[in-house]
């Protein structure tokens, strides 16, 4: 636990696997900077590895103020013992006010390790992050600018905001693609501020022996036009509409859970809440109610067109583009007139 | 020689059954009104356990921290397989965060000298998967998340692969070790019929002293007594049996 500290840094702990950065780290950089900014404090990244020091140039594109570098040739591969002992040790001698970390496999090892070695308090898996203030009811003693830690609780059935008052750093992990990715400034600069880490081979308490890194076979997050299947598509057969159109479009194909509880489609491909959340230019809905949950998970996207025969379906309230109509009769009409028109 | 394994259990209400009745206006969730269950991935770590024990011999103790209620999912793990059990209760624990969960549990686990700590990857309560990384941080052993198979077991050398989700890697460490479990690991097994007609009785000293509010015909100490010689007393710890400093434990979070 370090003491609350008003004037700390914003940090946010710079994921990389084999010289490329992580993106749920690129895009905490970005609410990192949002945070930062209304706290009026610099924002850092956390950089820890071994030969790794050309990514400071990205974290700096991508809105670090300042870079810390903890290299070791026993920080060449993550484990979360040494990795935590690292980050402690930065944290210890800097004493930001917020660390947040992607709630990636990696991330959700290492900093409830950090937070134990710490003491401080964590929140798993934030879907939002503010800058706040709180009041304890009981004493009437008030908080200025906490962060406030949004996330689903209980299966996603609730949404509960977190706040950590004293146990400080306020760690977060958050989940990926939640936050905008940021575009890199090419003239922004981090300064990077080489820090010494005191590793022996018995701060590594396992041994890799072997590891595999699988493409995900769908990328929903970067895909620029999202065309997502509700269960009124009405079979696995019938989401050839919904994959047609999205190649046409060159865009992927996406699903509610019912879609994917139904068997239409693959689980990868759910948006949502308990699903990937997305942002795309273009989103279109079809035969989907729009479920809060789902709408948590695509409600950003720039245009959304919405295909139902329902017109008190909720997925209009936020379309753009209303089609009120059977999709049997509107998708093949669509996909028709987009391969003719190419 | 065999395993000394211990498995953290938690139960939780079943987030997964929330109809309108278990929400409260406004907004919050009435955990009263929601069936409580055995967290499933613990039941993955569970079975992990039993494997472990079939295979290479040793004992499995299933620990779980939370209201006498709890007591349930100590039962369902006699009815498993478990060779022994205990509850972990103490008003004091009352509202603890994940520190302090993680704290009060490192602490009962160090008294039983363990050589493997099995937990789920994460209760679907919270779904924080923190009380696993952070116990191994109190006990300062290595920690081995998403684990979804173990590929040797060796003296005191465990090696098990773990599912990452975007890929997997096989990892070795040395024994004490924490692991924590996937969903894709096993099947856990079903209650035993023989075992649960043995160990359905089991009841912790609270789950006795409950029962003697209402029936005053119960006597608490002969209960108990009579429980105990017969195997069926689950063994009962407070944060003074294991040694945890009440200080230490207060939450400090809020949350609306
Ligand atoms: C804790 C929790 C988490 C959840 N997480 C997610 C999540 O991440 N993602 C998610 O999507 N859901 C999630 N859900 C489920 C969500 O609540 C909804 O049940 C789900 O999104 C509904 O899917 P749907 O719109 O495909 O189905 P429905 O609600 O059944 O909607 C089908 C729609 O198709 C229309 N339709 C039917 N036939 C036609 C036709 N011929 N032409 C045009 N339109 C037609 C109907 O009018 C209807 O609006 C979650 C639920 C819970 C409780
Ligand atoms: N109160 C508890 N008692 C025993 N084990 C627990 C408790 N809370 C959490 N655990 C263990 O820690 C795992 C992760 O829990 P959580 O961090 O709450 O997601 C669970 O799957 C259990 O194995």
């Amino acid at each position: 636990m370090i003491d609350v500290n008003k004037q700390g840094e914003v940090w946010v702990f710079a994921e990389h696997h084999e010289g490329t950065l992580e993106e749920t780290s690129i895009e905490l950089l970005s609410k990192g900077r949002q945070l930062a900014d209304q706290l009026k404090v610099p924002l850092a990244a956390a950089l820890a590895g071994n030969g790794v020091e050309e990514l400071c140039v990205r974290l700096g594109q991508y809105g670090a103020d300042k870079v810390y570098l903890a290299e070791h040739p026993l920080l060449k591969r993550y484990q979360a013992s040494s990795y935590a002992k690292a980050m402690c040790g930065l944290i210890v001698k800097h004493k930001p006010q917020i660390v947040l970390y992607g709630a990636t496999p990696v991330g959700r090892d290492l900093a409830p390790r950090i937070a134990s070695a710490m003491k401080a308090g964590l929140t798993a898996d934030c879907t939002d992050l503010q800058i706040g203030r709180h009041e304890i009811k009981s004493t009437g003693q008030t908080f200025e600018n906490l962060l406030l830690q949004i996330r689903p609780a209980f299966g996603g059935n609730i949404i509960a905001t977190i706040i950590n008052y004293d146990r400080w750093p306020q760690m977060a992990t958050v989940r990926e693609g939640v936050m905008p990715m940021p575009e890199p400034v090419g003239t922004r600069k981090a300064k990077v501020i080489r820090e010494a880490t005191d590793l022996t081979p018995s701060d590594l308490l396992v041994e890799i022996l072997s590891e595999h890194r699988q493409q995900k076979k769908v990328n929903l997050k970067s895909s620029r036009i999202i065309v997502a299947g509700g269960a009124g598509v009405g079979s696995r057969e019938n989401f050839k509409l919904v994959w047609d159109l999205a190649n046409c479009l060159g865009g992927a194909a996406g699903a509610t859970r019912a879609a994917v509880d139904l068997g239409f489609i693959d689980r990868d491909h759910q948006v949502g809440q308990t699903g990937t959340t997305v942002r795309p230019s273009l989103y279109i809905a079809i035969g989907l109610s729009g479920a809060i949950q789902h709408q948590a998970g695509m409600a950003a996207s720039q245009k959304i067109i919405a295909i139902n025969n329902d017109p008190d379906a909720p997925i209009f309230n936020i379309a753009h583009y209303k089609i009120v109509g059977d999709l049997n009769e509107v998708a093949p009409k669509m996909i028709k007139a987009i391969r003719e028109k190419a | 020689m065999g395993y000394n394994c211990i498995v953290l259990v938690k139960q939780v209400p079943d987030t997964k059954r929330i109809t309108g009745q278990a929400m409260n206006e406004d907004g919050t969730v009435n955990r009263a009104a929601l069936p409580a269950i055995f967290n499933p991935e613990d039941l993955n770590a569970l079975e992990m356990a039993l494997e472990i024990k079939e295979k290479y011999g040793g004992k499995v103790t299933v620990i779980t921290m939370g209201l006498p209620t709890a007591a349930e999912v100590l039962r369902q793990s006699l009815y498993r397989g478990a060779d022994g059990v205990i509850l972990l209760t103490d008003r004091r624990c009352a509202a603890s965060d994940t520190l302090a969960t993680s704290y009060i549990l490192s602490c009962a686990v160090a008294k039983l000298n363990p050589d493997i700590v099995l937990c789920g990857r994460q209760a679907i309560d919270g779904d924080t998967a923190q009380v696993g990384p952070q116990t191994a941080e109190k006990l300062g052993f290595p920690q081995i998340t998403y684990v979804e198979q173990l590929l040797s077991l060796t003296g005191k050398t465990l090696t098990a692969k773990r599912n990452l989700g975007n890929g997997w890697q096989e990892v070795k460490t040395s024994l004490p070790a924490l692991l924590t479990v996937i969903d894709t690991a096993n099947e856990p097994r079903v209650p035993s019929a023989r075992r649960l007609m043995k160990y359905k009785g089991a009841k912790c000293r609270l789950e006795v002293e409950a029962a003697a509010k209402t029936d005053p015909s119960i006597d608490v100490e002969s209960t108990c007594k009579g429980l105990e010689k017969r195997g069926l007393l689950i063994r009962q710890w407070d944060l003074d049996t294991v040694g945890a400093d009440f200080g230490l434990v207060r939450a400090r979070w809020v949350a609306d």
